[in-house]
C-alpha cells in the first residue's frame, strides 16, 4: 500500500474505534441504570485503582513540588520576585501538573492493570462464563471497575497537588530560606476556586472518564490470547495517555476563553 | 432426518452453516439433541466442537441456518432475550472458567445470589450440598488457583447445576485428566442425567469415556454431523469415522494410511506446498 | 476480591483524605471561605483604586478576612468594588474601607475598619466611608511643588 492509502486506512481503523469505543461508553452507561448497584466491588475497585496508587502518586507528587518550588525560587531571583513562588507553584500544580501528572501515573499503574485484568479474564473464558449464567459481564466486572476510575483520580490529584504544595514548601522554606507565611500567603492570594480550583477539578473528572473507557474497552475488546493481553494493556497506556494530553489542551483554552 | 424424533430433539440444528475468518466450520449442519439424554460430540480437533456449544449457548450466530433450543430460535435472538434463554442452560467450560478473584464458595453461590431471592443460609446450605455431590466438600474457602484440574473441572460442574437447568453443556470436560478423574467426571456426569433427568450434551475426543456414557452420539466430520447410537457409530462405513476409531484402539493403526492424512496430503499437494 | 473491613476501612480513610485535600485546596487555597456559601459579599465605592487587582486581600488589623471580587465602574464613573468577606464576619453600619499598599512599595490591599454602631452590614449592603488609594507619584508631586514653591516663597 502507498503511503497516502496506508494514512487513510490508518484514519478510517481510528474512526471506527472510536465509533465502538462509544458504543461501548453508551453500552457502559445503560448498565451503570440498572440495579444492582454492586458497592461492594466497587469498594473493592476504588482500593485496586485509589489506595493502591497513592504510594506512587505521593512520592511523586513531593517530588514535582520540590522540583517546581526550587526551580521557580532560581527563575524568580533572578527578578527579586521570589516572594511570589507560592503563587507560581500553587498555579502551575493546581491548573496542570496535578490532573495531568495524575491522570499519567494513575493510567499507567491502575489502568493498565484494568485492561489486563478484563483482557485475562476474556482470554480465560470467564467473561463467556458469566454470560452463560445469564449475568452481564458489563455490569459486574466493567461497571464498578470504570467507576471506581472515575472517582478516585479527582481525589488522586487533590492529594498529588497538596503533596507536591508540601514538597514546593519543604524546599523553598526549609533549603532556600522563603518565609513560609510568604509561601503560603502569596499562593493562598493568588489561587481563585472558579478559575483554578474548578479547573482542576473538571479536568481530572474528564480525564478520569477518558482513563475508564478506554481501559475497559481495551480489555473488553481484546483478542483471548497472551499477545491480546499485552496489546491491551500498553494500547490502553498510550492511548488513554495520549487522549489525556490532547483534551488538556482543549479544556485549558476552553477555560481561558 | 426422522420427521418424529423432530418433535423431540431439546436442542436441534438445521443447515447451519458458519465461517469463523476464513476458515469454514459447518457447511450445513443438521443435528438434534434428544431431552433427558446424553449425547457426546465426537471429532477431530477444529471440527467444531466447541463451537457447536457457543452456538447451542448463542454465544455465536451461524451465518446461516437456525439454532433451536427448547423451542426457542437461539440463532436470531437479541441479547437480552438470550439471558432468559440461559437460565435454562448450565455451562462447563474446558479448564472451568470459575472467577479467579473469588472463593470456589463464592463461585458456586453466584448464580443464586445474582438470580434469586434466596438468604445467605439457604445459598450456604445449597452450595454446601452441591460441592459435596462433586466430592469437593471442604474447598470453599479456596481460590481456584489452589485446585487441581479436576477438582476446579468439578466445581465448574457444581457451578453450572447449581440453578438446576434443564440442558447442561460440558466441554472437553475430561480433557488433561488421568483415568481416575476421567471416570469420576464421567460417573457425575451420567448420574446427573439419570437423576434429574437432564439432556446432556458432551464434546470430547476422548473415545472410551464416549461410548461408555453416550445414549447418541454426534460425530463432526466435514462441516457436517453423523449422528446415532454408539453402536450406529461402530458399524459405520465412513472412512473418516472408521479411522478416527480405529486410531485410539486399534495397535496396528498406521497413521499415514489413514483417509485423513491423505486428505491432508491432497491439500498440501494442491497449495502447491 | 473478598470483602474485608480492614480493607473497607483504609479505601474510606483514602475518601476521606481525598476530600480532605480537595476541601483544603477549595476552602483555604482558593478562598471558598469567603466566596459562595462561605461568604458575603459588600461594596465599596472609591474615587481611584490605584493598582487594586480583583484577588487582592481584605484585612482586618492585618488579619486576611477575605478577597476583592470584582472591580467596576459605576453609573457615576467611580470604581465600585466588590468585597468577598468570611458570612461570620460582623461589620457595624459605619465601617470604613481604605486601600493600603503592603509595605511601601508592595501589592495594594482593602483594609476595613470596623466602626462602633450597634446595626451590622447585611449580605448586599454598601461601605459609606471610603478613603481611596493613595498615589505615590501623586504624593511625590506634590512634596516637589511644595518644595518648588517654598523655594519660590524663599526667593
Amino acid at each position: 500500500m502507498s503511503s497516502i492509502q496506508t494514512l487513510g486506512f490508518r484514519t478510517l481503523l481510528l474512526v471506527v474505534h472510536l465509533g465502538r469505543l462509544g458504543v461501548f461508553v453508551g453500552r457502559l452507561a445503560r448498565a451503570s441504570l440498572a440495579p444492582p448497584s454492586r458497592i461492594r466491588r466497587f469498594v473493592a475497585e476504588v482500593f485496586d485503582v485509589g489506595v493502591l496508587s497513592l504510594p506512587i502518586v505521593c512520592l511523586s507528587g513531593a517530588t514535582v513540588g520540590a522540583v517546581l518550588g526550587f526551580q521557580s525560587y532560581v527563575a524568580l531571583a533572578r527578578f527579586g520576585a521570589e516572594g511570589s513562588v507560592g503563587a507560581v507553584v500553587g498555579l502551575a500544580l493546581i491548573r496542570e501538573f496535578g490532573p495531568v501528572l495524575t491522570a499519567l501515573l494513575v493510567t499507567g499503574r491502575a489502568g493498565s492493570a484494568v485492561a489486563a485484568e478484563i483482557a485475562s479474564m476474556v482470554q480465560t473464558g470467564q467473561i463467556d462464563g458469566l454470560r452463560m449464567m445469564s449475568i452481564d459481564p458489563m455490569h459486574f466486572v466493567v461497571m464498578p471497575k470504570a467507576w471506581a476510575m472515575l472517582f478516585t483520580l479527582p481525589l488522586l490529584s487533590a492529594l498529588f497537588i497538596v503533596f507536591a504544595i508540601a514538597g514546593g514548601y519543604g524546599v523553598v522554606v526549609h533549603l532556600l530560606g522563603l518565609d513560609p507565611g510568604t509561601y503560603l500567603t502569596s499562593l493562598e492570594d493568588s489561587v481563585d476556586f472558579h478559575d483554578d480550583v474548578m479547573q482542576s477539578l473538571t479536568k481530572a473528572l474528564v480525564f478520569g472518564t477518558l482513563m475508564a473507557s478506554i481501559s475497559t474497552y481495551r480489555g473488553y475488546t481484546s483478542e483471548p490470547t497472551s499477545a491480546g493481553v499485552s496489546a491491551a494493556t500498553t494500547g490502553t497506556v498510550v492511548t488513554a495517555s495520549v487522549a489525556v494530553l490532547l483534551f488538556d489542551y482543549a479544556l485549558t483554552t476552553l477555560w481561558g476563553v | 432426518m426422522d420427521e418424529s424424533l423432530r418433535a423431540e430433539f431439546h436442542i436441534a440444528f438445521d443447515g447451519v452453516q458458519l465461517s469463523l475468518g476464513r476458515r469454514s466450520v459447518f457447511r450445513g449442519l443438521s443435528c438434534g439433541f434428544v431431552r433427558g439424554q446424553v449425547t457426546v460430540v465426537l471429532g477431530g480437533s477444529g471440527a467444531g466442537k466447541s463451537t457447536l456449544l457457543r452456538l447451542i449457548g448463542g454465544l455465536l450466530r451461524p451465518d446461516a441456518g437456525t439454532v433451536r433450543v427448547a423451542g426457542q430460535e437461539v440463532s436470531r435472538l437479541p441479547e437480552r432475550e438470550l439471558y432468559r434463554v440461559r437460565e435454562r442452560i448450565g455451562m462447563l467450560f474446558q479448564g472451568g472458567a470459575l472467577l479467579d478473584s473469588m472463593t470456589i464458595f463464592d463461585n458456586v453461590a453466584l448464580p443464586l445470589r445474582e438470580h434469586t431471592d434466596r438468604s445467605p443460609d439457604e445459598i450456604a446450605a445449597e452450595v454446601n450440598r452441591r460441592l459435596a455431590d462433586v466430592g469437593l466438600p471442604e474447598i470453599g474457602d479456596l481460590f481456584p488457583r489452589h485446585l487441581s484440574g479436576g477438582m476446579s473441572r468439578r466445581a465448574a460442574l457444581a457451578r453450572s447445576v447449581v440453578m438446576d437447568p434443564e440442558i447442561v453443556l460440558c466441554d472437553e470436560p475430561f480433557s488433561g485428566l488421568d483415568p481416575l478423574n476421567v471416570r469420576r467426571i464421567e460417573a457425575l456426569l451420567v448420574d446427573l442425567s439419570r437423576r434429574r433427568g437432564l439432556t446432556l450434551v458432551v464434546t470430547s475426543h476422548h473415545l472410551a469415556s464416549s461410548l461408555r456414557m453416550a445414549d447418541r452420539i454426534v460425530f463432526l466430520v466435514d462441516g457436517h454431523a453423523v449422528s446415532g447410537t454408539p453402536q450406529d457409530l461402530l458399524r459405520n462405513e465412513d472412512r473418516r469415522i472408521v479411522d478416527f476409531l480405529a486410531a485410539e484402539s486399534d495397535p496396528s493403526f498406521d497413521v499415514a494410511r489413514s483417509a485423513d492424512e491423505r486428505a491432508a496430503h491432497g491439500a498440501a499437494g494442491r497449495a502447491g506446498a | 476480591m473478598q470483602p474485608s473491613p480492614t480493607r473497607d476501612l483504609v479505601v474510606g480513610l483514602f475518601v476521606l483524605s481525598g476530600l480532605a485535600a480537595l476541601a483544603y485546596l477549595s476552602i483555604q487555597v482558593g478562598g471558598m471561605a469567603y466566596t459562595g456559601p462561605g461568604g458575603q459579599r459588600l461594596y465599596a465605592t472609591f474615587e481611584e483604586v490605584g493598582g487594586l487587582r480583583p484577588r487582592a486581600p481584605i484585612a482586618i488589623a492585618g488579619v486576611k478576612v477575605g478577597q476583592v471580587a470584582a472591580i467596576d465602574l459605576d453609573a457615576d464613573l467611580r470604581a465600585r468594588v466588590a468585597l468577598d468577606v468570611d458570612r461570620g464576619l460582623r461589620l457595624p453600619v459605619d465601617t470604613s474601607a481604605r486601600i493600603l499598599t503592603s509595605g511601601l512599595l508592595g501589592d495594594q490591599f482593602v483594609a476595613l475598619e470596623p466602626g462602633a454602631e450597634e446595626e451590622f452590614l447585611a449580605d448586599g449592603s454598601e461601605i459609606e466611608f471610603t478613603e481611596s488609594a493613595i498615589s505615590l507619584e501623586g504624593l511625590i508631586g506634590k512634596f516637589v511643588n511644595n518644595a518648588g514653591l517654598e523655594e519660590k516663597d524663599k526667593k
